[in-house]
């Protein structure tokens, strides 16, 4: 079992990072989607893997799964739930507003200021 | 009885907040006038009570806030030491500046500002305060969150690119530290600081090498957010493309960073580890070492004011983990009050850029000449935050590296630290002074007096007194009212006639206009102009005090310095802190059940 898990979280982590690093935005949100699965997995078996026992009290019970790793997996899924929502609205908004979804490529030119050619269209800067 | 209702005090920096981000949502997110009564309110009272934990932990007792009143390794527990007061005042004095500085009108830009700034604060104060590296984790992405809508704050297709790119790294980063948080638990079973920095030295053999992973990974975690070379690039574009005011606030974000490596590798990793003793200290010195490089050159690099400002936080940065990759007593009292000087000039900074960029119209803050009204006063003002930041005398950032090159003299790698400090010091005021030259100076030159007059008019908008200051200044020779991008085509053409008189490129982009002088410079002066927005005295004075609190720092440098000394040695009395969370009797190692 440990063989098959540690693979697993080995398999979801590469295709995350390999996801991560693609030009466009879907791919990467795709991407973190995946590390956190696996990070989520990962946290789950830091407690070692156990079947059927319960994580807290249970008479008659042989012994005990730790119950803190699916403590801690439960808000990890929470916050990466909330990020994977707020990436996928700035990836849209990105792509709708820039017409493209290159994870590159600033439309006003290099992040540090720009070309003096170009003007900057940004509207929040009268 | 009564030391037990003060020690409640320390989970007021949580609470105010956290109760304040909601309310602002649901009771007046239509009124923007009781939004910022309520925010700045807030802001004042957590000041009070910031300077009140920081008496509190002046008789250097560690204090645990154990939440719920569950016993140590197993509640959640919040800690109050000399280092932990310092951080959350020092953040309680730039989240006032900060929000008086938005109610000028800043907050008008986008929506819910005042509620995601208390989140904002929610999250740095429960970063500094908790005690457990789960919590940490979670307090880094309520501020990280906050973080993201104060970025985007005010939207625009730059910062939404940026803002996803920021989103991502900082994702990565946060599935990084969950990779080192599982790894630590797995091999110790806790989280708790003190817990941890118990049981670390008495991990088995075997499992001393996938401890050591977990404190590595961790390392690149706080590395990332405290925008150590080579993980800074994110920093420049995330900061470069946020608003100003953003920019301002998240000076303190690197700092925990900063904050976080200081404390999880001294008191979990620290002399006491056992074998994992200072394990990242071989990475700290050359990391801290190419992050000064590295900002320095892209301080000289930098194509804009923002871009300047954002690799003069990358440098100042690494002046600071130099300072704290000693993890020696002098090391870290100097780091700890280069940490003030550096939060306080570069937000100042960051600032003024955004006090800037309206008043120079369509050149924004590129380092090109542009009409500027009141230069004098602006140009005094960025000529005295440059001195902050750079560290020239008589400022605290002067001081600051001194100090940190003093405790440096009896290292092994002295002679870089000082040759890197010096070198990188001296590239950084090169940048300032081609920056201000470019934005204040230049396009004085080339623009006779009465052309001068005549554009400085009607760039100059319903300011009478700066109108007589600056065309006064244009009567006696320079003036940079005149300057090569101005807000009306033949302005600009103008202007860059003149320029091209003088040989000087003021804008490659437009060819030079037929003609120059006084007759070029009088049609200038009946063009529809578009005049800058006022100056506000608020964000100005906001601005004064922030740099006045360097002034401060450097006026009563000597007994800070003693305060941040008495902070480093607490720092480094791992032992006590323990013993403080644990109970006394905590000496004895216990390993995982």
């Amino acid at each position: 079992m440990e063989v098959l898990v540690a693979s697993g979280i080995g398999l979801l982590t590469a295709v995350g990072v390999y996801l991560v690093l693609r030009r466009q935005t879907f791919p990467v949100v795709i991407g973190t989607v995946f590390l956190s699965y696996a990070v989520n997995l990962f946290l789950f078996a830091t407690g070692r893997l156990t079947v059927n026992r319960p994580p807290i009290y249970a008479s008659g019970a042989s012994g005990y799964a730790d119950p803190l790793p699916q403590a801690l997996v439960l808000t990890a899924i929470v916050i990466s739930f909330g990020m994977t929502a707020l990436v996928v609205v700035l990836a849209l908004r990105g792509f709708l507003e820039t017409g493209s979804d290159s994870v590159e490529g600033d439309p006003a030119g290099p992040a540090d200021g720009g070309d003096d050619a170009t003007v900057t269209t940004d509207q929040a800067r009268p | 009885m009564m030391q037990a209702a003060m020690t409640h005090w320390i989970v007021v920096p949580l609470v105010l907040p956290a109760v304040v981000a909601p309310l602002l949502i649901l009771a007046s997110r239509h009124n923007l006038a009781a939004q910022r009564v309520v925010s700045i309110a807030a802001a004042t009272a957590l000041l009070a009570v910031a300077i009140g934990l920081y008496a509190l932990a002046q008789d250097g007792v560690v204090r645990p806030y154990l939440v719920g009143a569950w016993p140590a390794p197993y509640g959640i527990v919040l800690i109050l030491d000399r280092l932990s007061a310092t951080m959350v005042l020092l953040f309680a004095v730039l989240s006032l500046a900060i929000v008086v500085y938005a109610t000028a009108g800043w907050d008008l830009r986008g929506r819910h500002f005042h509620p995601l700034f208390q989140f904002q604060v929610l999250g740095v104060n429960g970063a500094f305060l908790t005690g457990d590296v789960f919590n940490l984790f979670v307090f880094f992405e309520v501020m990280l969150i906050a973080s993201y809508g104060l970025m985007l704050h005010g939207g625009g297709a730059r910062r939404l690119r940026a803002g996803f790119r920021y989103v991502t790294v900082n994702l990565i980063g946060s599935t990084l530290f969950l990779f080192a948080v599982g790894t630590i638990y797995a091999v110790t079973g806790t989280l708790n600081m003190a817990d941890l920095a118990r049981k670390v030295a008495t991990v088995a053999a075997g499992d001393t090498a996938l401890l050591g992973v977990g404190a590595v990974m961790l390392f690149l975690v706080f590395a990332l957010k405290a925008s150590v070379a080579p993980l800074h690039g994110w920093l420049p574009t995330a900061y470069a493309a946020a608003p100003g005011l953003s920019a301002a606030l998240f000076m303190i974000m690197t700092k925990v960073g900063a904050y976080t490596i200081l404390r999880v590798y001294t008191l979990i990793f620290g002399a006491d580890a056992g074998a994992l003793a200072g394990i990242v200290t071989p990475w700290m010195l050359p990391a801290a070492l190419a992050t000064l490089a590295v900002g320095a050159i892209g301080m000289l690099a930098a194509r804009s004011l923002l871009g300047l400002a954002c690799f003069a936080v990358v440098w100042s940065m690494g002046s600071l983990l130099v300072a704290f990759g000693l993890f020696d007593a002098g090391g870290i009292g100097s780091g700890l009050y280069y940490v003030l000087h550096s939060t306080l000039a570069g937000a100042a900074l960051f600032l003024l850029v955004d006090i800037l960029v309206p008043q120079r119209g369509r050149a924004e803050d590129r380092l090109v000449p542009a009409p500027l009204p009141h230069p004098a006063l602006l140009g005094g003002l960025f000529f005295a935050a440059a001195i902050a930041i750079a560290g020239l005398p008589p400022l605290s950032g002067f001081l600051g590296k001194l100090m940190i090159m003093e405790a440096s003299r009896g290292s092994d790698a002295a002679v870089w630290i000082w040759g890197t400090i010096l070198a990188t010091s001296l590239v950084a005021i090169l940048a300032f002074a081609r920056a201000g030259s470019a934005v204040f100076w230049k396009p004085a030159k080339g623009v006779d007096a009465p052309a001068a007059e005549a554009v400085a008019h009607p760039a100059l908008g319903p300011d009478p007194v700066a109108a007589h200051s600056a065309t006064g200044q244009g009567g006696a020779g320079p003036t940079p009212a005149g300057g090569g991008r101005g807000p009306a085509p033949t302005h600009a053409h103008a202007a860059v006639g003149a320029a091209a008189v003088a040989g000087i490129p003021a804008s490659p982009a437009r060819p030079p206009a037929h003609g120059a002088g006084p007759a070029a410079g009088f049609k200038a002066a009946g063009a529809p102009a578009v005049a800058p927005p006022r100056l506000q005295p608020v964000p100005v004075a906001v601005f004064v005090l922030v740099l006045g609190a360097t002034v401060a720092l450097t006026a009563f440098a000597g007994p800070v310095r003693r305060e941040m000394g008495l902070t480093a040695a607490q720092i480094l009395d791992t032992s006590a802190y323990v013993r403080a969370v644990l109970g006394p009797e905590a000496s004895a190692a216990v390993g995982r059940p």
